[in-house]
């Protein structure tokens, strides 16, 4: 349902972009760089959590310490949180041990356990507005996508994974010889979990829903940037009957909070969403620790591959929607644009129509398209590789610099000539840069797609089915979009191939990422069949 | 046994006053269209508790006229999974809303213990439910390996317009466990409630409505099996047809779907299942799940364990406590909290019982216990035991579906798996013993869809339930019971140049 939510956004928000185009792309830029800077909408919501979460209470770090968290749109503090270090992962790691080992929650009915998040998801479908809110507020995400697509889905999931749990099955197994055997699958035990923050919540989801669902306890560390919707929404968990210990959350830094938890000798079960170089640390540090499965959801650079029979204006719209969404800041944002060549110049031109009426603007303005990227850090490396884009003499259609002076705005950027060696081609930006491409045969492009070290996801523009067909097995990635583009649900599986990642999130494939499997083996005597 | 408050005057909860008499089709209560009414009677008393519109032959065409275009053109196997959960979520929350009354109507109707519908039958019913939803957006295709350049995968459909034929004797759980699976698979359905117990039904479609599941999807039309349940399951335009109820009707019911459109037919019938009780068993443990096994619900349950065998070195401990227990059996007014078993759901199936009692006496079973009616108003029967039970006798072979015992010695396990598997049914059995050699080999070699070791009656929504033999054919309950109401549609494409197949 989010996914048809994200397109009903899309299409308001292709509805909302009328007017001639160089009066639109000049008035809403003004507009927007003045929302951005000078009037900017203060959220309805306070910060009430700032604390760990530990053992079913906000406790202060051991340390003390504190670290400031910040508004997106202007770069300033809006609260100061809780620091967690290797003390306050150990603390919360034997709260959820003890909550594992002893607690009731790996003990209850599943059906208890599907009641309690069944009612969760009710409580946060009542809060949604200020929850979004906070999340948007934290994020420089655009509010109305929080509040009407991504809370929305995160209730989505929680029931989704609510309605797992009471259907988690073992197998009865044939084997050579007279025995009876069968699986048990069983809850893995304490479950780290580190999370980022370009959707915190619906990350927050797609780890704690699984977890949950299976039985499991969890220590939850959360982006720097984004420590705050979590905790309230955890607040609520507890609310609706989520005994203490069963998760515990630990905001802080991934050198001092993230490597403790990945490397603790208590910890059964790592799973992290995030770049591709801290995945490689967190995989190292499990295998030097105490060997822990470990899930890894990674960085990208997915090819959206617009074919010369398809719909172009349609293929524009999606492709744009593809890269900018979330103001670019997707793991699988479709950064490699392959286009046709007997179709590339229309296509361009609209796309680069597309991205000049772009509106960039405060987040919680209605019609706003684009909000802040999330930190200076972040910002300045995308303007890093802007730079590196038009040194290395691609052409830039359009955009290229910063919005306004004060926040974290960059404008809409589309680069095209963009060669397959070039770093914007090759490199996760993780920002509002589209880099067009052209391709002459389908066997030139699936190869050209896939040379590349992620696999985490494709888009496919045709209307042929023989195409559609081939592509979809020929494309090393852990999700093919064919005439769409981010479409997720509770139910689709979502993951890596190559160095995006290892494992599956979400559908019936999650599961397994929290479940161990035991075989039981005993003898049978004269049966009446085997 | 004793006899708390057998003649059914004393009354322990206000009987509820009977909102729902008539048809419900189309999102509507409507009259029947020849007009015509039945009796609803109290087995307490044998006295009418409402008249009820009787559904025939064509009220059956328009409640089926509806759910096919339900199906056909209705929003309902068109909404995602996750929207049809949303509102079978729904339909829980107002069942729970109105427990009490639910369990009232099941009591009053169908002579079953209050408390008990209270405490389970209608809370159940609702996780029944919430069990469903959670697995409506989880009914996953596969993805095939064809053996040459072929793309293949399965889409998995609702089947249509399903028929449901429910009993009496459980008539809450009956209705969802049809209900709540075909629901989630996105049929439309029409249901005929048992002529003794249409109460619950009709109230189940009024809530069903609140919740906002579309007219049409579910119809419920009162009636008798010969005519509205004939109707149903000889129906042209009904995709399948799902039935519980004993093996004779079960029979009619397959010979009119092959007779009429071939609609996919499955049956949960009757059972004479065993509970096979080893020397090596607690047995204070082993008589409680003896007299529980067939002394619940009256007796009326399809999975009774209505034979017991006993290993020959417990035996007569076995026997002489399970006689004491069964004679401080309390039976009476199924609305008093100490009652433990109430009347025989109506006449016929009082007077079918106690013609088996005669039967038992007459071939030579030994009666240890019971045998008798209690009180001399409503339809009382006492917990009744046989023993020197021969696996030949009727009393041993026949479904009785009431409080009547049929006690077996036996020697080794093989001999027990001999008689245990000596009957037409294959339903369910018990198995008590901590041996755990015995409990695999019996597991095994039982031939039933149910095998409970060390418990009885041990349901789930999660467990598959269904029979062997002539005990039917499809599962209720479980990931199973979807299956049922599902097509399988297999899609092929060829794939040119594909890197793998």
């Amino acid at each position: 349902m989010a996914a048809r939510t994200l397109s009903r956004l899309l299409s308001r928000s292709l509805s909302s972009s009328g007017g001639t185009k160089s009066e639109g792309w000049i008035n809403r830029n003004r507009f927007s760089t003045a929302a951005a800077v000078e009037e900017l909408i203060t959220p309805q919501v306070s910060i009430n959590y700032t604390q760990h979460l530990i053992n079913g209470q906000f406790v202060d770090a051991a340390s003390g310490k504190t670290f400031p968290t910040y508004d997106p749109r202007t770069g300033e503090v809006i609260a100061q949180v809780a620091e967690g270090d290797a003390e306050d992962i150990n603390r919360a790691v034997s709260a959820a041990r003890e909550a594992f080992d002893n607690g009731p929650w790996p003990k209850m009915t599943a059906y208890e356990r599907c009641r309690i998040l069944l009612r969760f998801a009710d409580l946060v479908e009542k809060h949604n507005d200020e929850i979004a809110a906070l999340e948007s507020w934290n994020n420089g995400k655009l509010y109305e996508q929080a509040a009407k697509a991504e809370l929305p889905m995160f209730v989505r999931l929680f029931r989704y994974y609510a309605g797992w749990a009471d259907k988690i099955h073992g197998l009865t197994v044939p084997a050579d010889g007279d025995y009876h055997v069968q699986t048990l699958h069983e809850p893995i035990g304490v479950a780290g979990q580190i999370i980022p923050w370009n959707f915190p919540l619906l990350m927050f989801a797609w780890k704690v829903g699984p977890a949950l669902a299976c039985g499991n306890t969890i220590v939850l560390k959360t982006a720097e940037q984004t420590p705050l919707t979590a905790l309230v929404v955890a607040k609520l968990l507890h609310e609706a009957g989520l005994p203490p210990g069963v998760l515990n959350i630990v905001s802080g830094y991934g050198p001092t909070a993230g490597a403790p938890l990945a490397s603790h000798m208590d910890v059964d079960k790592l799973a992290f969403t995030g770049s591709t170089d801290t995945g490689k640390t967190v995989l190292e540090l499990a295998a030097r620790s105490n060997l822990k499965p470990v899930t890894l959801e990674l960085g990208g650079k997915s090819p959206f591959i617009v074919c010369e029979d398809a719909d172009v204006n349609k293929a524009v719209e999606i492709a744009h929607f593809a890269l900018f969404f979330n103001q670019g800041q997707c793991c699988c944002a479709g950064s490699r644009t392959f286009v046709h060549e007997r179709i590339y110049d229309e296509f361009l031109e609209k796309s680069k129509e597309r991205a000049l009426r772009r509106v960039v603007g405060d987040p919680f303005k209605k019609g706003v398209e684009q909000g802040p990227q999330i930190d200076s850090k972040q910002f300045e490396k995308v303007l890093r590789y802007i730079k590196s884009g038009i040194d290395s003499n691609a052409t830039l259609e359009c955009g290229g610099g910063r919005l306004g002076s004060k926040g974290f705005f960059v404008q809409p950027t589309v680069f095209s000539n963009v060669q397959d060696d070039m770093l914007i081609a090759k490199d996760e930006i993780f920002g509002p840069v589209q880099t067009i491409l052209k391709f002459k045969d389908i066997d030139e492009v699936i190869r050209r797609a896939n040379a590349t070290r992620y696999g985490l996801a494709a888009g496919v523009f045709t209307k042929n089915v023989s195409t559609a067909n081939t592509m979809m097995r020929a494309l090393r990635a852990g999700t093919v979009w064919i005439n769409c583009f981010d479409v997720f649900d509770a139910a689709i599986p979502f993951g890596g191939y190559k160095m995006s990642g290892i494992g599956r999130e979400k559908g019936i494939y999650s599961l397994h990422n929290y479940l161990q499997v035991k075989a039981v083996v005993s003898p049978l005597n004269n049966p009446a069949w085997l | 046994m004793s006899t708390a408050s057998s003649n059914g005057a004393p009354s322990f909860t206000n009987v509820p006053i009977i909102k729902f008499t008539k048809l419900f089709i189309n999102g509507d209560f409507v009259d029947s269209v020849s007009g015509k009414t039945f009796e609803t009677i109290d087995p307490r008393t044998g006295e009418v508790i409402a008249r009820i519109s009787e559904g025939t032959k064509e009220d059956i065409d328009i409640a089926v006229k509806a759910a096919r275009y339900a199906f056909d053109f209705g929003p309902w196997p068109r909404l995602p999974g996750v929207e049809r959960a949303k509102l079978m979520m729904k339909f829980a929350d107002l069942i729970e809303q109105n427990t009490e009354e639910l369990a009232a109507l099941d009591a009053i109707d169908a002579g079953k213990l209050y408390h008990l519908c209270k405490a389970l039958d209608i809370p159940s019913a609702a996780n029944t439910l919430r069990y469903y939803a959670g697995a409506a957006d989880k009914i996953h295709g596969e993805v095939l390996k064809a053996s040459r350049e072929l793309h293949a995968y399965t889409l998995l459909e609702p089947i249509g317009v399903v028929g449901h034929i429910i009993p009496w004797n459980f008539p809450t759980a009956m209705f969802f466990i049809k209900v709540a699976p075909s629901l989630a698979a996105g049929c439309t359905m029409v249901l005929k409630p048992a002529e003794q117990t249409p109460l619950s039904a009709l109230f189940y479609a009024h809530l069903a409505k609140l919740a906002g599941i579309p007219d049409g999807v579910i119809n419920v039309v009162p009636g008798f099996g010969p005519i509205a349940g004939a109707a149903v399951s000889s129906h042209m335009d009904i995709d399948a047809v799902s039935f519980t109820g004993s093996t004779q009707t079960g029979r009619k019911i397959m010979e009119a779907a092959a007779k009429s459109n071939l609609k996919h037919v499955s049956l949960e019938l009757g059972g004479k299942s065993p509970l096979i009780i080893f020397d090596d068993a607690d047995i204070e443990k082993a008589t409680e799940l003896a007299l529980l096994g067939i002394l619940f619900n009256k007796g009326e349950v399809c999975v009774a364990s209505s034979r017991v065998f006993v290993q020959e070195g417990i035996y007569h401990e076995f026997e002489k406590k399970l006689v004491e227990k069964a004679k401080t059996w309390v039976v009476g007014d199924p609305f008093d909290p100490n009652v433990q078993q109430g009347p025989q759901v109506d006449k016929k199936q009082f007077e079918k019982i106690l013609s088996y009692i005669e039967h038992g006496k007459k071939e030579g079973a030994t009666l240890l216990t019971g045998g008798k009616t209690v009180g001399n108003k409503g339809y009382y029967i006492q917990p009744t035991i046989f023993s020197n039970i021969k696996d030949d006798m009727l009393i041993a072979q026949d479904e009785i579906f009431g409080p009547v015992m049929a006690l077996k010695k036996f020697k080794t396990v093989e001999e027990a798996i001999k008689s245990a598997n000596n009957t037409r049914y294959g339903l369910a059995a018990g198995i008590v013993t901590k041996n755990l050699d015995i409990a695999n080999t019996m597991s095994r070699s039982i031939r039933a869809g149910t095998i409970w070791i060390n418990c009885y009656f041990a349901f789930g929504d999660d467990i598959p339930f269904g029979g062997y033999k002539m005990s039917g054919f499809g599962k209720d309950h479980g990931l199973q019971a979807l299956q049922k109401y599902l097509q399988v549609k297999s899609v092929v494409t060829p794939i040119y140049n594909s890197p793998w197949l």
